[in-house]
């Protein structure tokens, strides 16, 4: 089987957001593969030693996103495809990343093609399925099983936590939800191994596309973080009196129940 | 200038979900005067149509089908760019649930224009209407334009007030017949692990366990709690990882982002990853043995205490308001 999955570089999940000039702050913060693609990668490994062929790991971004790669060949992946945009488009939104991303395996034949169902930065879920409605194949969102025998599939998928079984067919692309396996941990030799693997760096002038073809759709007029919370209220005294105490102000003063 | 809208809205055992109404008040908001129009998708929609009028849309274009009896991007693609060409509005607004969010993009994509995703609120109207949606799963925030074009965005659910509800309102409710056929997803089975009904992200409480609640028993009298408030139990990422339940109900920045007007942490410590999940809720309960855990910084209530002692008391003096 030909794999490929997607895989994008985020904010660890343990990090702190703040803003500098207008812009999320990057400086010192630490960076981690999508968790939610880590599972992607994790499957398409899975599936290679299954059937056998191939996994790809595709991301686009510049080139501190090498190291995501690296992990993702570290941990049994075949090779690697970083295609940096950076320099030549401005403006990257979710329409921009699809195109770029279906132009590049427009002639690949991937039988199956992998990304998790959500980056927890965007947060906007739109990468997957616009890609395949570019290249015109299937697609199914928040898996948690996927069966592979021959050209069918058997896919389980997360509906806001009902179980959906699906059957479908390659070429598909699917996006991972929590629950689909758990990510392995790259090993020393696999390591080792990564180091030697393929990495090919693209840019935009290596694509079939003018720059008008990518150009973002919607704009980032600006990024704010949340109102601080004021401090709250904690109860006193015996826990009988503090339990009836909260439901009192529940009801009377935040006026929620 | 005025804007034509067109909203989607969505069924679930035979009735609408809230954010069908939400939608229609998100396209009102944008549509500076213009008209709302309402499609609905299933095998059987025809007799809700009037309900979406009620809540303020002014029009309904149905389209029923036996093949769109379960959803699939492939079938209610195709019934919903069957009414779009009829219409060619100038917005659309999906729910950002598990449907809009798997259809939104592809729609988006053949139509290749812009989306905004999951927004939880509007300003202004029409071509100047920006959009303001979380980041980081809400550690910040950010406001969004479309450019130019369809002004197309799925909108999360219970941020927006739906339209107060309007039974003397009147409008047509059209049936569309569209061909829908080549479905490449087919749907084998559903099983239903959210057995009673209240969905997460649409909860309006939701009694939320980590990994205070030492085991699979300790969700029960969250449970009762949550029953008892018309609410959803929900957990912490540590809760999940130690298999006291499943990951459907996990909330965080990996699991779901919630916003219920009342969340109360029940023996969660309050990692930043769980916080970006719910720190949005309006109003925020924490019982924890813990003075120093993290999530009395967020809290509205604090109560250093045993979940086990607390909780019980809660419902007590639930069931004493109730009967009263």
């Amino acid at each position: 089987m030909n794999i490929y999955a997607l895989v994008k570089r985020t904010f660890d999940t343990e990090e702190k957001i703040s803003i500098s000039n207008g812009a999320i702050a990057e400086d010192g913060a630490e960076f981690i593969i999508n968790p939610y693609d880590e599972y992607a990668v994790e499957e398409a490994i899975k599936l290679r030693d299954e059937h056998g062929g191939e996994v790809t790991v595709l991301s686009i971004g510049d080139e501190d996103s090498e190291k995501q790669l690296r992990t993702a060949l570290a941990m049994g992946a075949d090779k690697a495809v970083l295609i940096n945009i950076e320099d030549d488009i401005d403006d990257i939104d979710e329409y921009t990343s699809a195109k770029v991303i279906a132009d590049y395996l427009k002639d690949k034949n991937a039988d199956l093609i992998l990304a998790g169902n959500v980056a927890i930065d965007g947060g906007s879920g739109q990468v997957g399925p616009r890609v395949a409605e570019l290249l015109g194949i299937n697609y199914v969102t928040t898996i948690t099983e996927l069966t592979i025998d021959g050209t069918n599939a058997t896919v389980v998928r997360d509906v806001e936590g009902d179980s959906e079984t699906i059957e479908t067919s390659l070429p598909l692309l699917v996006t991972a939800q929590q629950g689909l396996n758990e990510p392995r941990y790259p090993s020393l030799p696999g390591i080792m191994k990564a180091k030697k693997k393929p990495l090919e760096d693209l840019e935009f002038d290596d694509l079939d596309l003018d720059e008008d073809d990518v150009e973002a759709k919607t704009e980032t007029k600006e990024v704010f973080l949340p109102p601080a919370k004021a401090a709250g209220r904690v109860l006193e005294g015996e826990p009988a009196d503090q339990a009836a105490e909260l439901i009192k102000l529940l009801r009377n003063e935040a006026k929620v129940i | 200038m005025s804007k034509k809208m067109l909203v989607l809205g969505e069924a679930r055992d035979g009735e609408l979900r809230n954010v069908s109404f939400e939608t229609i008040a998100a396209a009102k908001n944008i549509s500076g005067g213009g008209e709302v129009v309402a499609v609905l998708i299933g095998d059987q929609v025809q007799s809700l149509g009037e309900e979406m009028i009620h809540y303020g849309a002014d029009r309904v274009v149905t389209v029923e089908h036996p093949h769109l009896k379960h959803y699939t991007p492939d079938g209610f693609g195709q019934a919903f760019l069957a009414v779009y060409g009829d219409e060619s509005p100038d917005g659309v607004v999906f729910g950002h649930t598990a449907m809009g969010k798997d259809l939104s993009p592809k729609i988006a994509s053949k139509l290749g224009t812009g989306l905004i995703s999951d927004v939880t609120k509007i300003e202004g109207e029409g071509d100047d209407a920006e959009f303001i949606r979380p980041i980081y799963s809400g550690k910040a925030f950010e406001k969004v334009e479309i450019k130019e074009g369809l002004q197309f965005i799925t909108i999360r659910p219970n941020n927006i007030e739906p339209l107060a509800h309007d039974a003397s309102r009147s409008g047509d409710v059209t049936a569309k017949t569209v061909e829908i056929a080549n479905l490449r997803s087919v749907i084998k089975d559903v099983v239903r692990k959210s057995t009673e009904g209240v969905d997460l992200s649409e909860a309006k409480v939701i009694v939320a366990g980590g990994r205070g609640v030492k085991g699979p028993e300790g969700f029960k009298p969250l449970k009762e709690l949550a029953d008892l408030l018309g609410g959803a139990v929900g957990a912490s990422r540590g809760a999940c990882d130690a298999d006291y339940c499943d990951y459907s109900l996990q909330i965080g920045q990996t699991g779901k982002v919630v916003t219920p007007d009342l969340y109360i942490a029940a023996g969660i410590s309050g990692a930043i990853q769980h916080v970006a999940g719910m720190s949005n809720s309006k109003v925020i309960v924490a019982i924890n043995k813990d003075p120093e855990a993290n999530i009395f910084k967020i809290a509205d209530y604090g109560i250093v205490g045993d979940i086990f002692e607390i909780i019980p008391i809660m419902i007590e003096e639930i069931q004493k308001i109730k009967v009263s």
